[in-house]
């Protein structure tokens, strides 16, 4: 059942911001008044960081990563790469930062024209890079991306999995430090996303690239990063490391993104709810058996799962205690010290 | 019909040929860009130029809604300073430009907006500048309709070179009216109007059958 942990924390961050954000905000004019996309953002995003940025659609995401590399212009504020405030920049110096910053979207947005190796050749031309070594990097990112038999097909011919395997090689051609994920596989089924987050892993361990990935899935969050930021109605609602805002989230919109996991909405819960977290050091042990064995605590369980964040096992686990206050303090106690985080819950079914 | 009149009408087709190709291309070298910069310069385009862009539209359209037989006769005197002569063929080719330069125009712009704008934006966030963009891009992107577009343009063109034998053009259109029409030689009418279809046909299935092999989208 429990996945054991490879290797405990992976990403060696070297805490030197990469991408810092200042105070952003982006404000949209159209016919029918104002819309108000982004307010007073702050972000970090440090060396190596896979950093997760997750919201409900509609929360601002998209533009958010799109003001990274300016593809949308801030009205508010600056962003800065490796310590250089790109808003100030000119368009020529402009495109060349944009040659540092790949960029990956649902889409793909291959060129249909062009068969997989010229996609793959498309931004080295635009850099101006010489055909020979140009040839010799295409060939290189096809291995990579574990399709060098796909050199001649076209973007039609391709499945959406090997369509986005191509976009990541294109992304990566002129060795980006940052690779920006807009909802990268939100046009993919389970199995193909599973693989190609596998493969953002591997590419920001083996070249230290820094990877933002806009999602909707706290599923993606989980599996490959390590800090999140949570945007709710144009701001951040929370960001942190994801171990911490997975143990502990703090706002409503945190608590409904890791809720609304599984199926939660079916699931009818009454007084005396409890959300019990489990990790590394305590998720294996056969615990809720003995709590129950030793308080002769009778406990209704709600709800329970199963994650792996970043390598890590976590657990999470929603119980109804008794009424009786005195088992119920007593379970809990018991609970807390087995370093089992417990937090009462209200949520309606 | 006699020899003297085979001669005539094979002369007349080269006539037409040569009217049409030589049209098309120039009218092309005029209204491909204009149709990129249509695009461009849109509000929500790659590089918004809104006083441009407003410019470039209504001359397009005001150009559009004359008639091609008024723009024919209207630009006599321009034709005169630009060829020598507003009669024959070589003459016909200014208004001819200039009647389907905006038409094609339209037609390039029309293409050009197919071409996804995620595509665009992937370009933009490689940083392609807006040259690129068009010549690496838009233009490569939309090649299977913009050969459709020229498919039609050519055979529009072909049209209204056969109407310019009003005002002695030169090619088939010429011979169609002067020996079909006022002199009432049925058969030669019959047999231009017959080439003229041939014509078009010819230059619509060879497009068409281009624009196919060139597409990779599906």
């Amino acid at each position: 059942m429990i996945r054991r942990v490879r290797n405990i924390k992976s990403n060696k961050t070297s805490q030197q911001p990469i991408i810092e954000i200042k105070n952003l905000g982006k404000t949209f004019h159209p016919k029918s008044g104002e819309v108000k996309a982004l307010e007073g953002i702050n972000l970090t995003v440090n060396q190596g960081d896979i950093f997760g940025i997750i919201g409900m659609s509609g929360a601002g995401k998209s533009t958010l990563v799109r003001c990274i590399n300016l593809l949308e212009k801030p009205t508010d504020g600056s962003v800065f790469i490796d310590g250089q405030d790109i808003s100030k920049l000119t368009e020529k110096e402009l495109r060349t930062v944009r040659y540092s910053v790949g960029m990956i979207f649902q889409q793909f947005n291959l060129l249909m024209q062009r068969t997989a190796e010229r996609n793959i050749l498309f931004p080295l031309e635009i850099a101006g890079v010489d055909k020979e070594t140009a040839k010799k990097r295409t060939a290189e990112l096809l291995e990579l991306v574990g399709l060098p038999d796909k050199a001649k097909a076209y973007p039609s011919q391709l499945s959406g999995g090997q369509k986005q395997r191509i976009a990541i090689a294109r992304a990566l051609a002129n060795n980006p430090k940052i690779l920006l994920c807009d909802e990268a596989t939100s046009a993919l089924d389970p199995s193909t996303t599973k693989s190609i987050l596998s493969l953002l892993k591997e590419i920001n361990q083996k070249m230290g690239i820094t990877i933002v990935i806009i999602t909707h899935e706290m599923s993606v969050v989980e599996q490959i990063c390590n800090h999140v930021a949570i945007i709710d109605e144009s701001k951040i609602a929370e960001y942190g490391p994801v171990e911490e805002i997975f143990r502990n989230p703090k706002t409503e919109i945190a608590k409904k993104m890791i809720f609304s996991e599984g199926d939660q909405g079916s699931v009818v819960m009454g007084k005396n709810c409890y959300r019990l977290v489990f990790d590394e050091n305590s998720s294996s042990d056969s615990v809720m058996a003995k709590m129950v064995l030793e308080t002769k605590c009778l406990v209704k369980i709600v709800h329970a799962d199963m994650k792996d964040i970043d390598g890590v096992s976590f657990g999470q686990m929603v119980i109804q205690l008794p009424e009786d206050e005195l088992t119920a303090s007593r379970a809990i106690y018991y609970l807390r010290s087995r370093q089992i985080g417990v937090e009462e819950v209200e949520i309606d079914g | 019909m006699d020899s003297s009149m085979t001669t005539l009408i094979i002369q007349g087709t080269f006539e037409t040929l040569y009217m049409t190709l030589v049209s098309t291309l120039i009218a092309y070298i005029i209204g491909l860009p204009v149709g990129v910069l249509l695009v461009t310069s849109d509000s929500e385009g790659i590089v918004p130029m809104r006083l441009l862009n407003k410019v470039l539209d209504i001359i397009v359209n005001i150009t559009r809604s004359i008639p091609f037989l008024i723009l024919l006769i209207a630009v006599i005197p321009f034709t005169r300073f630009v060829v020598g002569t507003s009669i024959g063929s070589t003459a016909t080719i200014v208004p001819l430009v200039l009647a389907a330069a905006p038409f094609i125009a339209r037609l390039v712009e029309s293409s050009i907006k197919e071409v996804d704008y995620g595509i665009i934006e992937a370009s933009l966030s490689m940083g392609a500048s807006p040259l690129q963009v068009v010549t690496k891009v838009m233009i490569p992107e939309a090649k299977p309709s913009l050969i459709i577009g020229a498919a039609i343009a050519t055979t529009t063109i072909l049209g209204y070179s056969a109407m310019a034998g009003i005002v002695g053009g030169g090619g088939l259109g010429d011979i169609a009216i002067r020996f079909g029409y006022y002199r009432y030689e049925t058969g030669v009418m019959v047999v231009t109007v017959m080439l003229l279809v041939l014509i078009v046909q010819i230059f619509q299935e060879f497009g068409m059958k281009i624009a196919q092999k060139q597409d990779h989208r599906k």
